[in-house]
């Protein structure tokens, strides 16, 4: 543009210049009438009836071209009170309200985590927030399921396990299964007068009061929790790390409950902005190679709940711009970065850069998120895709570590590691019964926190690891954490054993057969 | 000479925080010599109504990237951004999309 005016600009005969655009005589571009209210795309200016037929247009166009989420399937929506995930669970809300033919066919749940301890919140705030959240959650009438963070300190280890995915049983494709239900619907509704779109939400509401983990889920935290909870926290040397750990925590909490009450699918309302923020973030965290899972449309990393990303398409302008012009209610929140300064953590350096550039640079986000789309999810050259390969204790990813031949700075440094790994000589035998039959709250030597340390080290990816680095003490970890490292450590160890004699045994029998 | 103007100033998605929490904002701008435009106002924020962390709202002489500016409604880029000419009952929304607010 500058060019132009720079080449041609003795040409352009001397007069007014023409008004710039405040003059808002500009029509909006899709339908040449209505007042433009909001800029996208680079000088596309949309009038307000516009902008929402397109926004919710692409919601639903992601949805219905990624075909992942299949007619009456249990889908959680995990919000936070933030923009996108608000606007999320109002395009949710109105995709279910509509007529038939075009009307939403899964079942939302709404969670909400509150995440008020670790940014050490006065329980008065707290308190506040979540009735502001809950008086939200009401109105919009889905069920709905509110943890806090320190329930952490009360989930089982099997979170932090992989379960394949149950076979879609006679249900195989997509298009079966929206015939099926559509016949269904029609079954129900010549049976009996079935105005309400979505029926169920109403019962459901009453019977999640029902199970005992939901209800342990439900209770407000105690004080103990609350402390240990900031205690981890305060502990946690810079504010990358804190981010990392509460967004780990915050997954494995949404996975429990989504696992808890049989939902398949959840949803997450990362925008378009923060995914291109998420993966250069992610880059520099060194989870490169679990871009694919961390900003891909769906995440199919825990095996039987997927995640999936349907606001990916929108930009946090559009978002806001909706959410304002159609009164989306959104609940603010304080977290760990708010009012940091723009080089506290990774996190925020990285969302200064991308949106710094995007502000001289139009197409930066959409750009970076372009790249986002074109990974692929291939498991490692040599390596098959067995739900059984090693998984990291924290993220869940599958493991990205070299444990040998590697000439990288960082396969020097993780042999280290494994050598403990390699067939025990006489002398560490010795040595190993008293260590594996310790238990962590055993004995507090030194040596048993190195191998506390060591243990759960053992189980990392490498970003994790790197981010474990901040952590001076893993102690203050809740148990699930550690029990489950201690647990897959011993059992590799064994495995080891057994293998060794399984080796011999066959070997026996090949010689005296 | 511009007469004085009562303009409705309001901050969102968190942009609130560095305002003691108040959202709404019913200011009155004193007549001045040049016309009271976004620019002008931003300056006029800054030095009545920011407590604090001015860095996280303005820099150079625009609002920070991530904050979006709704003049009455619309897009402040349809109505000449920092050039816009505040009329008297004019309403401006800063909303942050930036984490954490």
């Amino acid at each position: 543009m500058c060019q132009v005016g720079e080449d041609y600009g003795e040409q352009v005969p001397v007069g007014p210049p023409p008004p710039p655009l405040q003059s808002r005589e500009q029509k909006c571009v899709k339908c040449q009438e209505g007042v433009p209210v909001v800029v996208i795309r680079a000088g596309d200016a949309f009038c307000r009836d516009c902008f929402k037929a397109y926004y919710v247009h692409k919601f639903r166009a992601v949805l219905g071209k990624n075909r992942i989420i299949f007619p009456g399937e249990k889908v959680l929506l995990a919000w936070s009170g933030g923009l996108s995930s608000s606007s999320m669970l109002w395009q949710v809300l109105e995709g279910l309200s509509r007529s038939s033919a075009k009307q939403l066919r899964f079942m939302p749940g709404v969670v909400y985590v509150d995440e008020g301890a670790a940014c050490g919140r006065s329980p008065e705030d707290r308190a506040e927030t979540l009735a502001e959240v809950r008086s939200i959650l009401q109105s919009a009438g889905l069920p709905w399921y509110s943890v806090s963070l320190e329930k952490v300190f009360s989930l089982p280890q099997s979170v932090l396990r992989y379960f394949s995915q149950e076979p879609a049983t006679g249900k195989s494709t997509y298009k079966e299964a929206v015939d099926g239900f559509i016949r269904q619907q029609q079954g129900l509704g010549t049976q009996g007068t079935e105005d309400s779109p979505s029926p169920n939400p109403g019962e459901e509401q009453l019977s999640w009061h029902g199970p005992q983990d939901a209800q342990s889920l439900a209770e407000p935290p105690t004080a103990a929790q609350t402390e240990a909870v900031s205690r981890l926290f305060h502990s946690v040397r810079t504010l990358t790390a804190k981010e990392e750990l509460l967004h780990t925590f915050r997954t494995h909490l949404i996975l429990h409950v989504a696992r808890t009450h049989g939902y398949s699918k959840v949803m997450t309302g990362d925008s378009c902005t923060r995914l291109a923020i998420k993966l250069l973030t992610n880059l520099a965290l060194g989870r490169g190679a679990f871009l694919a899972w961390d900003t891909g449309f769906a995440d199919e990393r825990h095996g039987d709940v997927v995640v999936v990303r349907p606001m990916r398409e929108h930009t946090l302008k559009e978002v806001a711009f909706y959410n304002h012009l159609f009164a989306v209610p959104t609940v603010v929140t304080p977290t760990l970065d708010t009012k940091a300064p723009e080089k506290a953590s990774i996190h925020r350096l990285m969302e200064t850069f991308v949106l710094r550039l995007q502000a001289q640079f139009p197409s930066t986000v959409s750009t970076v998120y372009r790249t986002s789309e074109k990974l692929i999810k291939a498991p490692r050259a040599g390596r098959a895709t067995s739900p059984s390969r090693p998984r990291c204790l924290l993220c869940l990813c599958t493991l990205d570590v070299d444990s040998e031949d590697s000439a990288t700075a960082f396969g020097a440094q993780t042999t280290i590691a494994p050598s403990r790994r390699q067939p025990p000589t006489p002398q560490a035998q010795a040595e190993e019964p008293p260590v594996t039959c310790c238990s962590p709250g055993c004995g507090a030597g030194s040596a048993e926190r190195e191998d506390l340390r060591a243990s759960v080290i053992e189980q990392l990816c490498y970003g994790c690891r790197v981010n474990t680095k901040d952590l001076p003490s893993l102690e203050p970890l809740p148990p699930y954490v550690l029990t489950e490292a201690q647990l897959r450590g011993h059992r590799a160890r064994v495995t080891q054993e057994i293998q060794e004699f399984l080796m011999e045994d066959s070997e026996d029998e090949v010689d005296t057969a | 000479m511009a007469a004085p103007l009562s303009v409705e100033v309001e901050f969102g998605g968190g942009a609130e925080l560095l305002f003691d929490g108040v959202k709404k904002h019913q200011v009155t701008l004193p007549g001045q010599e040049e016309p009271w435009d976004i620019r002008n106002l931003l300056v006029w924020i800054k030095k009545n109504l920011l407590k604090e962390r001015p860095e996280l709202f303005i820099q150079g002489d625009s609002v920070r990237p991530g904050i979006l500016v709704l003049i009455n409604d619309a897009d402040w880029e349809l109505l000449g951004e920092l050039d816009y000419q505040l009329q008297d009952q004019d309403s401006v929304l800063f909303i942050s999309t930036l984490h954490g607010g």
